[in-house]
């Protein structure tokens, strides 16, 4: 059976994951190994007037208490946001300070003022209970758009007005021109709801100080632990990079949340060297809700002009996107890059105008999860579309194909060129496996039973492919958004692979080792993916974004190239042949047309033995690349989303699914569905599930299980999941990336379906059964 | 949410106001108070122990009277930290009026909760404040007018 690209290999990794010997940051245990809690602010936001540790210092068992005015007073720097917005007027954003544990005020229910240190975790948890904190509490603000009123609490001195950027893309004028000649104009405003991302494992860090060596070692839970260390060391002074290593082994999860570099790794750095203790702490669930980088939370105006003809001639859209209590690693990228980018969906449209206000409130910080800007943006394109359609009579899905952009290259008028695309055959492809046309039997059936059946349509578009880091720069990106890759052919001729890039879920051992066994055409247990460890892996830049295939394996793959390259220089000394001629085939490198052939592990040996190697050549058979992808790349697709409504109760049942992707080249499809099944999930999970609820107060108030509502398999359908694709230009493999396209296509689907079976249009996410029967009831 | 609720208490206005004053019945019938101790005519600190939801706590907690139209009226307030449960708190208006020789107390009493006791308790929070508050009012009403006093 082939184990090369397109392959259905089942996952390597899935050994240890699934007899529980995965292991896991919360798995690592250290000698004098010692356990943090942290004692978190109960107010959403508060002057702290004093702490009074007094009490569980004296605990027998524990180590030590430390505060964020000791932290600021060793040098430890404030938490930074990496890419810089400006707002429209050319002003930089007003970023506020961010301590990893708060000096003198609070500014969201769990914001950290002090780490315990003990010798066991309850210990540690009690102790935390025993400090005393005098609060001074403060009027808070939780919801974005009353955070911008006249007279509402500042969370932030220097962002008067709790405005963080006033951003705009796209050409107001000429767009507001547009809407005023359009023969229909579409409005609606729209909630994109807070969702906490909720990974099966949560965050946790075991830092350890070596006091002899003036090194530390941190574990955690990361998604690119390189970016962990340039930041831990570059901005919050905990070590020097060389004396700096983070290790991020087996992570059960991320959608982002573990991106970015967070308040408790720092401070259990930093507790580690105070107390010469290796420290760890794990969050727990309810800990996890309100320490966790949030999702979405954004609030939208939109207007979509058409002509007589159904043809888009302008779009305008405003929106108020909520950070938080403080600017997290991505969060200004996150509703403006990421988002007000992809605002020209798969469609041709000439005029685009988007305003994006940022603002800070009392909540948990706010940054990239699953889609990341995307999701909102689709949710944005394809509610106006579907709306659009129902308002002017016409077909939903042959409306999009009117509006489809034809030829690629394109240039939208919102910074993105898509490279390639054929948006038609995906909504053709998703119809017909949707049977759309027997759509009106289906419903006419469903009214037998007392049903409201309804169908909804999303054409999604993302980009993804994590970025070309020129173009990143040059709009604000604070790093660069390459990877890195190393092929090491061992004298025995197994391989290892090391790369930059992150598997926590995404099957990496498994795909990557898929493309280096078909290029050698070798088998593919003789690959190893190495990945997650700064002493192993120079550099890299991690796993978000749906970048590793596009970005990780496109380094891998020049790095291949370099080792195909001296192989057949080797084998051309050896066998006495031209390079040229040298084909490297069933574990063999042979000259072509003879049966003048060589093992691959002969090579290998070779190199190493280095008796025989040509004049100029060094030993050895590693290559290394980096590799700068050119453009973002552009998965898109079309979902067609069924649902049965009790209109008695509200409760909606997803009753089919279909999804059309064109993710380019596919590695391996097992994989790439259980990625698009995963996303669908959570795209469910947003569209009628999940929302974090906050009170007036900023009081936090669904965050367990028994009030925040995750997806369960009988909430969802058996996917119909298909592709039609186009070959990424930009890349050697010629792939887009999967990861995403699940969480960012789905929610319109559903809410359009939803809406077309009951029949209003105001419905917003989540579409519980109260919501939907309320929306039902204020129809009638 | 606000809660109300009316009592009428066979004892005079006198009685029943120097009762409300009084740091031994208040300690009595305050549902789980632990300790109670008057730092001042109008203050006292406190140790409560209540159950919300999933989340058991000990509250230090201070109590204040405020509003005080004697004897008929004042509004006692209550504050108290939960360690890493949170924070609770809560008042209530009560009021006093004379009827036929017996008292009718009338209160309008509120609660709010943070940090773990709004996150996990929050569905729950109406009704444990209300079972507090009627658990309160029924135990000072059956101290005024019954033998045995609330607690034994």
């Amino acid at each position: 059976m082939s184990t090369g690209i397109g392959a259905r290999v089942t996952r390597k990794e899935d050994k240890r994951f699934i007899t529980g010997k995965g292991k896991y940051t919360d798995d690592v245990r250290t000698e004098n190994q010692a356990y943090a809690a942290f004692v978190r602010s109960p107010h959403a936001h508060a002057n702290v007037k004093g702490i009074d540790a007094s009490a569980a210092v004296a605990m027998d068992g524990v180590i030590d208490v430390l505060n964020g005015q000791q932290l600021t007073g060793d040098g430890i720097g404030n938490i930074i946001c990496g890419w810089a917005i400006s707002s429209k007027d050319g002003s930089p954003m007003n970023m506020g300070a961010w301590s990893a544990l708060a000096t003198d005020k609070v500014r969201y229910v769990g914001d950290a003022v002090a780490i315990v240190i003990a010798e066991t975790q309850a210990l540690a948890r009690i102790a935390a209970e025993m400090v005393e904190v005098d609060y001074e509490e403060l009027p808070a603000v939780a919801a974005s758009d009353k955070a911008l009123a006249d007279g509402a609490p500042q969370v932030h001195e220097n962002a008067p007005g709790n405005l963080i950027y006033d951003f705009e893309i796209g050409e107001a004028d000429a767009t507001d021109a547009a809407l005023a000649g359009a023969a229909h104009v579409t409005e609606l405003s729209l909630t994109n709801n807070r969702l906490s991302p909720n990974a099966m494992e949560p965050r946790s860090a075991v830092a350890t100080f070596d006091e002899a060596e003036d090194h530390y070692t941190l574990y955690t839970t990361s998604q690119n632990p390189h970016l962990a260390r340039l930041v831990l060391s570059a901005f919050y002074q905990v070590a020097p990079e060389h004396k700096l290593r983070v290790i991020a082994p087996d992570v059960g999860g991320g959608f982002g949340s573990k991106i970015f570099i967070y308040p408790e790794e720092i401070a259990c750095l930093w507790a580690s060297m105070k107390t010469n203790r290796s420290v760890k702490w794990t969050s727990d669930r309810s800990e996890a809700f309100i320490t966790d980088a949030h999702g979405r939370d954004h609030i939208s105006t939109a207007k979509m002009g058409f002509d007589a003809n159904g043809k888009i001639v302008g779009l305008k859209v405003d929106t108020i996107a909520n950070l938080g209590a403080y600017m997290s690693l991505f969060s200004s990228a996150v509703p403006t890059y990421l988002y007000a980018t992809l605002l020209s969906g798969q469609y041709d449209i000439s005029n685009i105008h988007c305003n994006v206000r940022t603002v800070y409130t009392n909540t948990v910080p706010v940054d990239a999860y699953r889609g990341a800007g995307r999701p909102e943006a689709c949710f944005v394109m394809e509610r106006m579309m579907e709306t659009a359609a129902r308002e002017m009579g016409m077909d939903p899905a042959e409306l999009r194909r009117a509006n489809f952009v034809q030829e690629f290259p394109h240039q939208t008028p919102v910074i993105m060129a898509y490279d390639a695309g054929d948006f038609s055959a995906n909504l053709t492809q998703a119809m017909e496996a949707a049977n759309v046309s027997g759509f009106a039997a289906r419903k006419e059936e469903a009214a037998t039973r007392g049903k409201l059946r309804g169908i909804g349509y999303s054409s999604y578009i993302e980009a993804c492919g994590i970025a070309p880091s020129a173009a990143v720069g040059s709009l604000g990106a604070g790093v660069g958004l390459w990877e890195s890759a190393e092929v090491r052919v061992n004298p025995v001729g197994t391989i290892e692979v090391l790369t930059g890039s992150h598997s926590h879920g995404q099957g990496h051992e498994t795909t990557f080792a898929q493309i280096v066994a078909e290029r050698f055409d070798l088998p593919i247990e003789n690959v190893q993916i190495v990945h997650g460890d700064t002493d192993k892996v120079q550099f890299g830049m991690g796993t978000y974004g749906s970048r590793s295939a596009a970005v990780g394996m496109s380094a891998i793959v020049k790095a291949m190239d370099k080792v195909e390259a001296k192989v057949k220089k080797i084998a051309a000394h050896v066998l006495e042949a031209s390079e040229d001629d040298i084909v490297i085939e069933g574990g063999e490198v042979k000259v072509a047309g003879t049966d003048k052939a060589m093992g691959w592990h002969e090579v290998g040996l070779s190199a190493y033995t280095a008796h025989n190697l040509p004049p100029d050549m060094e030993p050895g058979l590693k290559e290394g690349a980096f590799y700068d992808p050119a453009n973002f790349t552009f998965p898109a697709g079309t979902y067609i989303c069924e649902v049965e409504v009790d209109p008695e109760t509200g409760a909606t049942d997803v009753v089919q699914f279909t999804a059309s992707d064109d993710f380019g080249t596919i590695i391996n499809p097992m994989i790439v569905e259980g990625q698009v099944h995963g996303g669908i999930a959570q795209g469910i999970g947003q569209a009628m599930l999940e929302q974090v609820v906050y009170d007036d107060d900023g009081q936090l108030i669904n965050g367990s299980y028994m009030d925040y509502a995750m997806p369960r398999a009988a909430d969802l359908p058996d996917y119909s999941v298909h592709h039609a694709s186009t070959t990424c230009p930009n890349n050697p493999l010629g792939v887009k990336g999967c990861g995403e396209a699940g969480a960012i296509g789905s929610p319109p689907a559903v809410i359009n379906a939803i809406t077309d079976a009951i029949g209003t249009n105001n419905l917003a996410m989540p579409a519980t059964p109260q919501a939907v029967w309320n929306a039902i009831q204020a129809a009638m | 949410m606000d809660m109300t609720g009316s009592y009428r208490i066979s004892a005079t206005r006198e009685t029943v106001w120097a009762a409300l004053n009084d740091v031994e019945v208040l300690k009595l019938c305050i549902p789980g108070c632990e300790e109670i101790e008057r730092t001042s005519p109008t203050t006292m600190t406190a140790k409560v122990v209540q159950k919300i939801g999933p989340v058991k706590a000990k509250f230090d907690g201070a109590i204040k009277l405020l509003n005080i139209d004697a004897p008929a009226s004042y509004t006692i307030k209550g504050e108290g930290q939960g360690g890493v449960a949170g924070f609770a708190k809560g008042g209530a208006d009560v009021t006093l009026s004379e009827e036929e020789g017996e008292t009718i107390l009338e209160f309008t009493a509120k609660a709010q909760v943070g940090g773990k006791l709004a996150r996990l308790g929050s569905r729950l929070i109406d009704a444990t404040a209300k079972k507090v508050a009627t658990k309160f009012f029924d135990n000072f009403h059956d101290h005024l007018t019954d033998k045995d006093p609330p607690g034994n």
